[in-house]
C-alpha cells in the first residue's frame, strides 16, 4: 500500500524509518514519529469505527486528546488493550489494531439498523423502555445491553505489564509545554527553582508546532526546540513528554501518567509500562491550552468532517493531507490557518465564513494566496454515508436563522472551526471558581482556592505576544518567591499575525422539510434533537440534561461537546451560558489505566508478607501455609496423601497424646516499661495488674470505650518496671495506637513507654503432656518441675548458649510452654526442640491444630471476639474487676448489657455426631418455620473434636447460660445445610482446667 | 490527599497518618460517677461540622504521636497543627 496522502518534505516525522502496521487486518505502512491515525489517514483510511448508539460510520475528529471517535482495540506484544485513542497511540513496527462498535466489520455493521431506527432510541430511551415487565431486566435486557454496550473489550489475562508509582516534589509543576508553559518553565528554572514541565504528547511545543509565528526571528518550533533543549540541561528542571497531569487534588496535590512504553513494540526490560507521578507542588501553573471546537450542522459526524486545528497538524506535524478537496467552515480566522497550509501545499481549498464581512491581517494573506472565500455562509449538511462526498451549503440571514437556497458543493473533508475552548479541566478541579468571558464565549478560570494560575490559551489568552509576557512574568514572580533569585530574562520579539473577532454562531438551523442529525456529543452520540427533549420533558438542571441524555459523558468527557451542549441549553432556556452554567470537572482528566492506578500492589504485593523466622523449615517439612493477616502461618504439615482434615487431626492428637509445638512468632508483642507500666494495664485490662508479681504472667481481656473486647491475651512481668504484652496476632497494630493514645492523650501523666517488639521475638509454643519433659531437656540448667515453674510463671533460661524466655502458659488446654528468642535465633530455636523432642514423638502443628484444640477448650479467639461481643457473652465476666475502673468499663452498665437473656458462648453437639456445622451457620428452635426464621444465635467456630472424636462447635446463643441441654437447629442456607443440635457448654474438654495446672 | 504539618516531623501526606475523630471530646475521669448520657456524649455522640473542626491524627507511619489538626472539614484547608499536650487557644 502506498501513503498516497503523504506529501513531500513536510513535517516532523522520521521518513528514514518506515514501519508497518495493521489496521483490522490489513498492513499498511507509516514512518516513526506518526501517530496510528495520522498514519491511517496517510493511507487514505477515515472510516475508523462505528458510533456507540446508531452505529454510524464513524472517522477522525481531531488529533490528539479530544478525540470523540478514533477509539480502537490495540493489540500490542500479545497482549491487547481497549479504548485506545488512535490520534495519540504512536506508531510502532508491527503495531495492530481494530474497530470497535461494529460487527461483522466496519464496513458493514448489522447494528447499523439503529441508525435506521434511531426515532425510536431517542434520549431517555432506556429509562422509559426497559422499565416493564421486570422480569424481562435479567433474561433479556440486560444481557442484550451488555452486548450492545462499550467500546472494546478488556483483556481477561493476567496483565504482565508493570507500572510504578513515584513521590514527586517542586516548587512549579508546569501543566503543558507550550508557548506559556515554555516561557514560564524558562523563567523559573533560571531563577533556580525545581521546576516540573509535563506535556502529554510526544513532542514539546503545543501549537507552536503547527502556527505561523516568529518568537525573536526564530520560527516558533525552532524556539521551542531550543528552549526545551536548554531546560534538559538544568538541574532543577524534570521535563517528561507523553506525561498527563490528569487529576488535581487537595493540597496542591497532582497526579500525572507517564506513558513509558506505549510508543514501543514491547516494553524494555526493568522498564514499567506506565508510571504514575504523585506530585506536590508549592504552585502550579496550568498552561493547558485550548481545543477547537465543531459547529454543530447536518449530518456533521461523517468520516471527513474534522475539527480545521486537527487538519493542519496532520499537515504540519505529519506531511498528511486529509483530503484533496477541503472546504474549511469557520465563524473565525482560525479556519483561514488551516486553508492557507492547505494552499501552500498546493491543495485549492473553500472556504465558508459565517461572518458578513471579516477583516484581519490573516484573511489577508487567504485572499492574496487567491483563496476560494464566500462570506454569510454555512454549510448545512455533510454528504456521503462513509466518507464526505458533498456538502450542501447556504447562505446564512445575520441573525442567523434563515438559510438561503442549498446549493451543493463537492469536497471530500469539511474542516471546521467554532472557536476554541480554553482547557480549564485542572483549574477547576482544584476548586477555581470559573467564570464566562463574552468575548471568547467560553469560561475561564477566576477566583483560586490553592496554589495555581492559569495562563495563556487555557486562560482565554489567545495572543501569543500577551501570552509570552504573561508568562515569563508569572514564572520568574513564582519562582522569585521561592527562591529569592531574581534573574532578569530578556521578553523575545513575537512577530503573529493578528486575527479578529469570532463569530458567536455555533448551530446552523435545519433547513425546511429536513431532518439531519446535528450531533453535539460526537461519542455518545447524543444529537440537538435529544437535549430538546430532555428540556421538554423537564430537565432543567445541566446537571441532569448531562445525566439524561449521557452528554459529555463519553470517555473524551465532552472535550469537544460541553459548550456547544451549554449554548443549546441556554438558547431554548432563553438564559444566558454562565447561567446555565457547566457540569462539574471531575478527575481523571483523560482515561488513565487501572494498572497504573493499581501501581506495584497487584496480587502477593497488594500488601506485605511477613515470613517467622522459621518460615523455610516450614516450608522444606510440607507446611501449607494460610494468611492470618499479614503474616504468612503453616496451616498444616502434609504428610504422605493426607489432606487438612486428615493431617489436622494428627497433629491435635499428638498434642493431647504426646507433645507438638505450633510457631506463635505472629502473635503481637509490645514492650510496656517505666514505673507506672502497672497502672497502665490495670487501666487497660479489666482484671487487677497492680499486685502481679515479677516472673508471672497473667490473662488479661482489654475493652474498647463501648465495652465490646477489643482484644486478649496474657502479659508478663520480667522485671519490676518491664511487662511483656502479647496481643491477638490480627489485633496487634490496633493495641499499640490504643495504648499510645491513653498515654499521650487521656493520661499523659503516667510514665510508661510503649513499642512493639513483635519482630525482635520468635517465639514456639510447646505443648501437651510430655512437653515438660522435653523442656527439661531443652534447659537442663533450670527447674521447669511444676514447683519451679508454675502455670502462669515465667523464668529466663539457658537454650544451648542462647538466652531465652520460658512462659507457663497454654492456649491448647494442655500442659504447655511457649518459648520466645532473638529472632535470629529462631530457626535455631526450633530445631533444637524438634531434635531433641524427637524421643517424645514431637510433631509440628499448624494454625487448622492450633484452632481444633482451642475449641474444643472452649477458649475464645478472633472469631468469638468478633467486635460485638462484651466479656460476659465469651465467659469472661469472672475476668471483670468490680472494685477498680478501666476502660469501657461503664458502657457494661448499659441495659442491653445487662440483659438478663444475653447472648453467651455455648457448645454445639450434632445430634448424628457424624456432620460438620458450617461456621457461621444460625441456630434456630424451629428449623421449618416460615420465612424470616429469626435466629438465636450463630456458630462461630467449628472443628473435629479429637477428644471425643465427633465434630464440636462454638455458637453465641441468645440466654446462652439457660439453654445447655436443649436441642435446636444449626440451618445453613449458603451450604443448604439444617442439621439438628445439642447445646453443651463450651469446656467440651477437661472443664476443670486440671491439665494446664498439672 | 491532605498535607499535614507534624510538629514533630514537618510536612507529610495524609497516608502517613490515621484519623482519630474529634479532639474536643474529653474522657471523664476514672473512677468518677458518670451520667448515662455524660456517658453517652463521650462515647457516641458526636457533631458533624461543616467548618472549622479539632481532630486527631496519628502519625502512624512517622512519628507514632497523636496530634491535633485544626482542618475545615468542607475545604480540607488546615489552619493549624499542635502537639498532643499543647493547649489549643
Amino acid at each position: 500500500m502506498t501513503q498516497a496522502f503523504r506529501i513531500k518534505n513536510v513535517g516532523l516525522i522520521n521518513r528514514d524509518k518506515k514501519l508497518s502496521f495493521k489496521f483490522n487486518g490489513t498492513t499498511y505502512f507509516g514512518f516513526e514519529g506518526d501517530t496510528l491515525a495520522s498514519a491511517l489517514l496517510a493511507n487514505g483510511v477515515h472510516l475508523v469505527g462505528r458510533s456507540f448508539k446508531y452505529h454510524r460510520p464513524r472517522g477522525f475528529f481531531g488529533a490528539g486528546v479530544d478525540e470523540p471517535y478514533a477509539v480502537v482495540q490495540l493489540y500490542r506484544n500479545s497482549e491487547t488493550e481497549p479504548n485506545i485513542k488512535a490520534t495519540e497511540q504512536e506508531l510502532f513496527e508491527g503495531l495492530e489494531a481494530k474497530s470497535v462498535n461494529c460487527w461483522p466489520s466496519v464496513n458493514f455493521d448489522i447494528g447499523a439498523i439503529n441508525n435506521f431506527l434511531k426515532i425510536f432510541l431517542p434520549a431517555g430511551f432506556y429509562y422509559k423502555t426497559f422499565m416493564w415487565p421486570k422480569s424481562f431486566w435479567y433474561r433479556i435486557y440486560e444481557p442484550f445491553i451488555r452486548k450492545a454496550a462499550g467500546l472494546g473489550v478488556a483483556s481477561t489475562k493476567h496483565d504482565k505489564e508493570r507500572y510504578e508509582h513515584k513521590y514527586e516534589y517542586c516548587d512549579l509543576l508546569i501543566a503543558g509545554s507550550g508557548p506559556s508553559g515554555l516561557a514560564s518553565a524558562y523563567a523559573a528554572a533560571k531563577n533556580g527553582a525545581k521546576v516540573i514541565l509535563a506535556e502529554d504528547k510526544p513532542r514539546f511545543g503545543g501549537s507552536l508546532l503547527t502556527s505561523d509565528v516568529n518568537i525573536g526571528n526564530q520560527s516558533g518550533k525552532d524556539w521551542a526546540e531550543g528552549i526545551i533543549a536548554e531546560l534538559k540541561t538544568m538541574p532543577n528542571v524534570v521535563v517528561k513528554n507523553r506525561s498527563q497531569i490528569f487529576g488535581y487534588y487537595d493540597h496542591n496535590m497532582l497526579v500525572m501518567s507517564e506513558k513509558v512504553s506505549d510508543h514501543l513494540p514491547e516494553t524494555k526490560k526493568y522498564h514499567p509500562n506506565k508510571r504514575l507521578w504523585y506530585i506536590r507542588a508549592k504552585e502550579v501553573l496550568i498552561s493547558s491550552g485550548s481545543i477547537e471546537r465543531p459547529i454543530v450542522f447536518g449530518n456533521n459526524d461523517t468520516p471527513g468532517v474534522m475539527l480545521s486545528s486537527a487538519a493542519k497538524e496532520y499537515l504540519k506535524v505529519y506531511g498528511v493531507l486529509v483530503g484533496r478537496k477541503p472546504l474549511v467552515f469557520t465563524n473565525n480566522d482560525s479556519g483561514y490557518e488551516t486553508a492557507i497550509e492547505f494552499k501552500k501545499h498546493g491543495v485549492d481549498p473553500v472556504v465558508l465564513d459565517s461572518r458578513k464581512n471579516p477583516e484581519s491581517e490573516i484573511i489577508d494573506e487567504a485572499k492574496n494566496l487567491g483563496i476560494n472565500m464566500k462570506n454569510s455562509y454555512v454549510v448545512v449538511a455533510a454528504q456521503g454515508y462513509k466518507k464526505v462526498k458533498y456538502a450542501d451549503i447556504a447562505s446564512i440571514s445575520e441573525d442567523k436563522k434563515k438559510l438561503g437556497k442549498i446549493e451543493s458543493i463537492q469536497c471530500d473533508c469539511i474542516c471546521v472551526s467554532g472557536f476554541w475552548t480554553p482547557t480549564i479541566h485542572l483549574a477547576s478541579q482544584s476548586g477555581n471558581k470559573t467564570k464566562f468571558k463574552e468575548e471568547i464565549d467560553a469560561f475561564v478560570p477566576g477566583q483560586s482556592k490553592q496554589n495555581e494560575i492559569t495562563l495563556g490559551a487555557a486562560n482565554g489568552v489567545f495572543s501569543l505576544d500577551e501570552t509570552l509576557k504573561t508568562s515569563f512574568k508569572a514564572g520568574s514572580e513564582l519562582s522569585k518567591k521561592i527562591t529569592e533569585n531574581d534573574n532578569e530574562i530578556p521578553i523575545p520579539n513575537v512577530v503573529e499575525k493578528k486575527s479578529s473577532q469570532h463569530d458567536r454562531f455555533w448551530c446552523v438551523p435545519l433547513p425546511k422539510g429536513k431532518n439531519y442529525k446535528r450531533f453535539l456529543d460526537f461519542q455518545n452520540d447524543v444529537a440537538v434533537s435529544d437535549v430538546e427533549i430532555a428540556l421538554r420533558e423537564g430537565y432543567r438542571s445541566i446537571e441532569h440534561v448531562k445525566r439524561y441524555t449521557t452528554l459529555g459523558m463519553a470517555t473524551d468527557q465532552g472535550k469537544t461537546s460541553n459548550l456547544n451542549g451549554l449554548q443549546l441549553v441556554s438558547e431554548i432556556e432563553n438564559k444566558v451560558v454562565p447561567a446555565v452554567g457547566h457540569t462539574t470537572f471531575r478527575p481523571p482528566y483523560t482515561p488513565v489505566s487501572i494498572g497504573a492506578i493499581v501501581g506495584r500492589e497487584v496480587g502477593k504485593h497488594s500488601r506485605p508478607t511477613r515470613k517467622s523466622p522459621m518460615h523455610e523449615w516450614h516450608e522444606k517439612n510440607n507446611a501449607v501455609f494460610v494468611d492470618a493477616g499479614v503474616w504468612l502461618r503453616p496451616r498444616y504439615y502434609k504428610r504422605g496423601n493426607e489432606n487438612l482434615f486428615e493431617a489436622s487431626k494428627r497433629e491435635a492428637k499428638n498434642v493431647r497424646t504426646n507433645v507438638g509445638v505450633c510457631d506463635v512468632t505472629t502473635l503481637g508483642k509490645i514492650d510496656v516499661k517505666g514505673p507506672d507500666a502497672a497502672e497502665l494495664l490495670n487501666r487497660v485490662y479489666t482484671n487487677s495488674w497492680l499486685k502481679l508479681p515479677v516472673g508471672k504472667a497473667r490473662y488479661g481481656v482489654m475493652l474498647r470505650e463501648d465495652g465490646i473486647v477489643m482484644d486478649d491475651g496474657t502479659t508478663t512481668r520480667i522485671s519490676e518496671s518491664h511487662y511483656h504484652m502479647t496481643t491477638t496476632t490480627a489485633q496487634a497494630a490496633n493495641v499499640l495506637s490504643h495504648l499510645e493514645y491513653y498515654l499521650q492523650l487521656v493520661w499523659p501523666e503516667l510514665n510508661v513507654n510503649v513499642v512493639s517488639t513483635t519482630e525482635q521475638w520468635a517465639g514456639a509454643a510447646i505443648a501437651g503432656p510430655k512437653s515438660r519433659d522435653l523442656l527439661q531437656k531443652l534447659f537442663p540448667n533450670s527447674d521447669v518441675s511444676n514447683e519451679g515453674l508454675p502455670f502462669m510463671g515465667y523464668m529466663e533460661g539457658d537454650l544451648f548458649g542462647v538466652k531465652a524466655r520460658i512462659f507457663r502458659i497454654s492456649f491448647s488446654g494442655e500442659l504447655a510452654y511457649e518459648v520466645n528468642v532473638e529472632s535470629d535465633y529462631g530457626n535455631f530455636m526450633w530445631e533444637k526442640i524438634i531434635e531433641v523432642g524427637e524421643e517424645f514423638n514431637i510433631q509440628p502443628y499448624g494454625t487448622e491444630a492450633l484452632s481444633t484444640l482451642r475449641i474444643e477448650m472452649g477458649h475464645v479467639a478472633g472469631s468469638e471476639l468478633d467486635g460485638r461481643t462484651i466479656p460476659y457473652d465469651n465467659a469472661l465476666e469472672g475476668l471483670v474487676s468490680k472494685k477498680k475502673d478501666f476502660i469501657g468499663k461503664r458502657s457494661l452498665q448499659r441495659s442491653a448489657f445487662t440483659a438478663e437473656n444475653r447472648q453467651r458462648i455455648v457448645g454445639v453437639v450434632p445430634l448424628d455426631k457424624q456432620t460438620s456445622i458450617p461456621e457461621g451457620s444460625h441456630l434456630v428452635k424451629d428449623d421449618k418455620a416460615p420465612l424470616p426464621n429469626s435466629k438465636l444465635g450463630h456458630i462461630s467456630a467449628s472443628c473435629w473434636s479429637v477428644e471425643h472424636d465427633n465434630p464440636f462447635s462454638l455458637a453465641i446463643l441468645k440466654d446462652g447460660k439457660k439453654m445447655i441441654g436443649q436441642k435446636l437447629f444449626a440451618m445453613s442456607p449458603l451450604k443448604n445445610k439444617v442439621i439438628p443440635v445439642e447445646i453443651v457448654s463450651s469446656h467440651y474438654v477437661d472443664p476443670k482446667g486440671e491439665r494446664v495446672r498439672s | 490527599m491532605l498535607y499535614i504539618n507534624c510538629p514533630h516531623c514537618g510536612m507529610r501526606s495524609q497516608n502517613e497518618f490515621s484519623y482519630g475523630g474529634d479532639a474536643s471530646v474529653k474522657r471523664p475521669e476514672l473512677n468518677k460517677e458518670v451520667s448515662d448520657q455524660e456517658w453517652d456524649d463521650f462515647v457516641y455522640n458526636r457533631k458533624s461540622l461543616r467548618g472549622k473542626h479539632l481532630e486527631l491524627w496519628q502519625h502512624i507511619s512517622g512519628c507514632r504521636q497523636w496530634i491535633k489538626v485544626e482542618r475545615d472539614t468542607a475545604t480540607h484547608e488546615i489552619f493549624r497543627t499542635f502537639k498532643a499536650d499543647e493547649e489549643v487557644a
